[in-house]
């Protein structure tokens, strides 16, 4: 039974991976953007939070709602002042904005809120759990993995029967063919990565209501989505998901075994995917 | 995604099969050319001087210095002209360090010891490059970096080197601390003039013509008989062993190296900073970049991290508006103090081009050296006759 838990529980910390990388993954798949700040960017949707919490003083539900709508117009502005340009610089200039926007993310963030982890009040959320037989259901861990399926479920449904999705699809394959159909394809990108980083905001918060969050949280966060959405495939959503489930599984089973190596064991597992199969397990036939 | 689009600021190759040796005078060097080295190598001798002449206040952080210019130079080679963008770099900074340690514990002298973390990392990057081999792009950028960040995870267990805390380097606390930082000021003075003068040379040989090829378009270099894998697997192979002569300089200027730092990405970070800057794929640009980043560094350091964002601010900005760089911006200009490229003597260019070697029986064979590629003298000024086949290779190279 403590295995069958185990695998539960992976599939839980797979959930919130998956909600992280979702807008990764968007991005990834839309507009070929390998977006390197977006663990950075999912950490200052926290603590932005964290500081509306404290000014306001409302709970942790009523500050997301204040985020998120700031989150999706942020997305959208460094979409339409700093990625558009970027994209059109070159293969290379993406990596390079974004790891420096990162880096900027990162340091900024340690000086105004010096480098100390900060809790995310969340009331008695962060411990509340129903246990059923061996089995543990921690209220949060199902919120994030619900949320997950909602996300992803909701973008693929958007992506498939909208007139927005449509247009994301074929700006996605073809981002000239697209504009000659009277695509205006600079608002979309811009909307595209305003949900992204939404998205990753909202998964951002909820990941720092147990551990807290520090300014230096970023890069792990970033890549652990960059290696849910290349395990599961690029530009399959549903595949992120995925992704995010074999990592989260891999490391709560190996730390059963020995804890110091859990994280480990998922960074190698995404090392073998790369090694094998670098287009992912539900990716098309060709990889960058 | 495409490559090679027109308006791209680093280096290309002329596609047209035209021989140097066939009739058309070029150049590989020129009197700005000389004055650098000559200006270099006087300055190598004053700066080997130094520990003589000024106390630690100075050279301390000319060590600082030395590594930088070396991880610049050294990261240029690897994302400016083999066209492979690592994160992962400071996986090298931590196996040389490490390897320093090691084998100074066997009894060597620590200094000594610099040249095996060199050769450790080139070892090590034989697997690790294996396993990249495939990747290209933000794959290639991502992965260099979770390597890193298992060589993190797995020293940071071990408890035979220290675990968490890291370890000591012990063999040098007996040894006076005059003499110990000038041999550490030595040796960092040495990885930097060895990263510099061998980028340099490696960068005018035949492995900088088919880097530079490689980073413009592989499939078109593959194309033209170049290989893209062994030049890569070069240029790979080779940061890696001077990002471990660095990773050793490390420890030994600072006695102590632990994983969380010696692995850090901000290394990355630094090197992307400091190129960027100074101009990617450039040979000047890098070494002008470090000086500006450890000017900004000494400047501004007491103040926080502040400098890092605005450092950030400028290499995002000068991605997005002037993507040579600063030196970029003088190569516009017809600057050049190292050329690596070719240049067609004045002259030569008013001559009508030479037709095809194969169409001209009489004509010599091609010497088996000069596979008939030459390329385009960027940032020399060069005469418009080599620019034309610049362009011509770069249509329809899209996708």
């Amino acid at each position: 039974m403590t295995w069958v838990n185990d695998v539960l529980q992976g599939i839980f910390l797979g959930g919130a991976y998956a909600l992280t990388a979702v807008g990764l993954s968007l991005m990834f798949g839309v507009m070929r953007l390998v977006n390197l700040a977006h663990g950075d960017l999912a950490v200052c949707g926290t603590y932005l939070v964290t500081t509306v919490m404290a000014a306001l003083g409302v709970p942790l539900w009523a500050a997301l709602l204040v985020m998120l709508p700031l989150a999706f117009c942020a997305g959208a502005l460094l979409q339409l002042l700093l990625f558009d340009r970027a994209l059109r610089a070159g293969p290379v200039a993406p990596l390079l904005v974004t790891f420096g926007l990162s880096v900027m993310i990162e340091n900024l963030l340690q000086q105004v809120y010096s480098a100390n982890t900060r809790g995310v009040p969340a009331g008695s959320l962060d411990v509340a759990a129903l246990h059923a037989g061996g089995l543990v259901v921690p209220w949060l861990s199902a919120l994030k993995l619900i949320l997950a399926l909602v996300v992803i479920g909701g973008l693929s449904a958007l992506l498939r029967l909208t007139a927005w999705g449509r247009r994301v699809r074929a700006t996605s394959d073809d981002v000239a063919v697209a504009r000659l159909q009277g695509i205006r394809v600079r608002p979309l990108f811009a909307s595209v990565t305003g949900i992204a980083l939404g998205a990753a905001a909202l998964a951002g918060t909820l990941n720092s209501v147990t551990t807290g969050v520090d300014p230096a949280l970023g890069a792990l966060t970033l890549i652990f989505a960059f290696e849910a959405v290349i395990i599961g495939g690029l530009g399959s959503l549903w595949g992120t998901l995925l992704g995010g489930m074999l990592l989260g599984v891999t490391q709560v089973v190996v730390a059963q075994v020995s804890v110091p190596y859990a994280t480990l064991a998922s960074q190698l597992l995404f090392l073998a995917v790369l090694a094998v199969r670098p287009t992912g397990l539900l990716g098309a036939a060709q990889a960058g | 995604m495409a490559t090679g689009r027109p308006g791209k600021p680093l280096a290309s190759v002329a596609a047209p099969p035209r021989p140097a040796a066939a009739g058309v005078p070029v150049s590989r060097w020129s009197r700005a050319a000389t004055v650098t080295t000559a200006a270099a190598g006087a300055a190598l001798v004053l700066l080997a001087a130094a520990p003589y002449l000024v106390g630690a206040g100075v050279t301390q952080p000319l060590v600082t210095l030395f590594l930088l210019v070396s991880m610049a130079v050294l990261w240029n080679l690897l994302a400016g002209y083999a066209g492979m963008l690592s994160f992962g770099q400071q996986a090298y900074l931590g196996i040389g360090a490490y390897a320093v340690y090691l084998v100074s514990k066997g009894g060597v002298s620590p200094f000594a010891a610099i040249g095996g973390g060199a050769v450790a990392c080139a070892v090590a990057a034989v697997p690790i490059f294996a396993l990249l081999r495939r990747l290209t792009g933000g794959y290639f950028a991502v992965a260099t970096w979770v390597i890193a960040e298992c060589l993190f995870l797995y020293v940071t267990n071990q408890q035979w080197i220290g675990g968490a805390t890291g370890v000591g380097l012990q063999q040098l606390s007996s040894m006076s601390p005059v003499l110990r930082q000038a041999y550490t000021y030595w040796a960092a003075l040495v990885v930097m003039a060895v990263c510099v003068a061998g980028v340099y040379l490696l960068v005018r040989s035949r492995f900088g013509l088919d880097s530079r090829a490689v980073h413009d378009e592989p499939a078109a270099a593959a194309a033209m008989g170049v290989e893209v894998g062994r030049t890569r697997w070069i240029g790979y192979v080779l940061a890696a062993a001077g990002a471990g002569a660095v990773g050793g300089v490390l420890i030994v200027s600072t006695l102590y190296t632990d994983p969380g730092t010696v692995f850090s990405v901000n290394y990355s970070a630094d090197m992307l900073f400091m190129v960027v800057i100074g101009g990617l794929g450039t040979m000047e640009g890098p070494v002008i970049g470090a000086v500006i980043f450890f000017a900004v560094q000494q400047e501004f350091a007491s103040y926080g991290a502040w400098y890092l964002v605005a450092i950030g601010a400028v290499a995002v900005t000068v991605v997005l508006t002037a993507p040579g760089g600063l030196w970029g911006l003088a190569a516009r200009r017809g600057w050049s103090l190292l050329p690596v490229g070719y240049t067609v003597l004045p002259g030569a260019a008013s001559r009508p081009p030479e037709p095809p070697v194969l169409a001209r029986g009489d004509d010599p064979p091609e010497p088996p050296d000069a596979p008939g590629r030459v390329p385009s003298s960027r940032g020399q000024g060069a005469p418009p006759a080599t620019r034309g086949g610049t362009d011509a290779t770069r249509g329809g190279t899209d996708e």
